[in-house]
């Protein structure tokens, strides 16, 4: 048993820190100690804080590493995911070893070995409306690094419901928004969007993807706030919005104000209970958002034959260019969003074949075609990821 | 006045893939008119068919949501920058290209 050492400086009105750092502990957080603005009394803090992160990916691995090496004396990790290859070009936790590993398995384990000294909790779980309040409620802090709209709204209701400040992080591209929510007295996500985009209105993703180094600097930015909350030093990002971009290298600072009408956190509240998410983004079922249903497919099969045969067929490559050049099926490209305008470039008495990545956008294109009085137009079913799985494996999957 | 518009990322594919845009307008109603007036296909991503701002859109004059200002009558002067702020959810892994 170690002996302790520290102990906290009283400090007037507030909780004081009771445990103490061992002598490891005390060398470890040695640069913590000898500023004044952590100092053994914001370590102590810091030991004893609770922190939940939902999500271990691309924002939750420098959050996770950061928190785990300041020494948070427990830190709840949340993910239903596995790590798969795509992940390694941002999400730092984890290894090529870790490929296929349960992410909060993988992300505890490197955790763990990077400081022994705090308590790593995994929940292999999708967070949903029956277990969040549950386990929020062991936590003093919850950190938001998720990827879709329906559990932000959760996090975001959870939060206010159970008092807990909800460090929010969020990236498109090279683009990243973060602020401190659900801090007392100061707004909530449903003060700056009361709602969700409706499905179909998504920004395309096709314009997805992911600066690798981007949530590196955001989960950073929102474990920097974290640590700021726990020792209750500087200026946190309750009331303003952070935006930052990465490639114009800039950060700009919007107000944000807490809603008086906010129906979550709001003076007259009109939801006071978690909800279905899934069903408040517009998202049922089986059915991604945006989902396009109803328009005529051909299987990349048939496709494939009735070309080797010679018909007539215009296959149309809606992707955007930087897609085509990754692979492609000499298709003409034309990227959904430039599709209203060139739509004069089509001939309508000619039979189409659109495709995209994975069906979605192409069938987008069919049912605009469609409706500009196209008639033989179809959407390649699966996309060039089926095209690639049934009938030519040299075109890579990405 | 002239006033600059900031197109966000995932807004600048139909917006001629600018950063910003610079319009004409004394006010922001006018100014989002203006924009969409030269790039249509923005239209539907900041209105709703009735014609309101979309509510995961939000505007911004300098640092200052408009909601809590004039709402589209809020006057613009040169030299200011109008904002659009969407919502945007990425962050743990991102879900397969469609």
């Amino acid at each position: 048993m170690a002996t302790k050492i520290g102990t906290a400086a009283p400090s007037p009105g507030d909780e004081k820190p009771t445990a103490s750092l061992s002598k490891q502990e005390v060398m470890r957080y040695s640069r913590h100690l000898i500023m004044p603005e952590v100092g053994m009394e914001g370590q102590l803090r810091i030991k004893q804080a609770k922190v939940l992160c939902i999500g271990t990916g691309g924002l939750g691995a420098p959050l996770g590493l950061y928190l785990a090496a300041a020494g948070v004396g427990r830190i709840g990790l949340v993910d239903f995911d596995v790590v798969d290859t795509t992940n390694l070009q941002r999400q730092v936790l984890f290894g090529t070893s870790d490929v296929g590993r349960p992410k909060t398995e993988a992300a505890a384990e490197r955790l763990r070995n990077l400081n022994p000294e705090i308590q790593i909790e995994t929940f292999d779980t999708h967070l949903t409306s029956a277990n969040a309040l549950e386990l929020f409620k062991d936590y003093d802090i919850i950190v938001d690094g998720t990827d879709n709209f329906p559990t932000r709204y959760l996090v975001n209701d959870a939060c206010v419901i159970t008092g807990k400040p909800n460090v929010y992080g969020s990236i498109f591209r090279f683009e990243g928004q973060i602020t401190v929510f659900g801090y007392p007295g100061g707004p909530c996500y449903r003060c700056l969007y009361p709602e969700p985009p409706p499905p179909g209105l998504v920004p395309s993703c096709a314009e997805g993807g992911v600066l690798g180094v981007l949530p590196g600097i955001v989960g950073t930015i929102q474990a920097a706030e974290t640590l700021k909350l726990i020792i209750g030093k500087g200026a946190p990002l309750i009331g303003r919005l952070l935006l930052f971009d990465a490639l114009a290298m800039k950060f700009r600072e919007l107000k944000l104000r807490k809603n008086p009408e906010c129906p979550v956190c709001g003076e007259h509240p009109t939801q006071t209970k978690l909800i279905d998410y899934a069903e408040f983004c517009g998202i049922r079922g089986e059915e991604g958002p945006g989902t396009v249903t109803n328009v005529p497919e051909i299987t990349p099969k048939e496709l494939k034959t009735r070309l080797d045969r010679g018909d007539d067929i215009y296959v149309l490559d809606v992707r955007e260019p930087h897609e085509y050049q990754i692979c492609n099926i000499n298709g003409h490209l034309i990227p959904l969003g430039e599709l209203s305008q060139r739509v004069h470039e089509l001939d309508s008495s000619r039979e189409i074949v659109a495709h995209c990545k994975s069906g979605k956008r192409s069938a987008e294109a069919v049912e605009f075609l469609r409706g500009a009085g196209f008639r033989k137009v179809s959407s390649l079913k699966g996309g060039i990821l089926a095209w690639s799985d049934q009938v030519d494996p040299s075109v890579p999957k990405y | 006045m002239a006033v600059k518009v900031i197109i966000p990322t995932p807004l600048r594919a139909y917006a001629g893939k600018q950063e910003s845009v610079e319009v004409q307008a004394g006010t922001v109603g006018e100014a989002l008119a203006a924009l969409t007036g030269k790039f249509a296909d923005l239209k539907k991503h900041l209105f709703s068919d009735d014609g309101r701002l979309r509510s995961f859109v939000n505007v911004y004059v300098n640092d200052e949501d408009i909601r809590y200002l004039q709402k589209d009558q809020t006057a613009v002067k040169a030299g200011d920058t109008i904002s659009i702020v969407p919502s945007i959810a990425g962050g743990a892994h991102e879900r397969a290209n469609r």
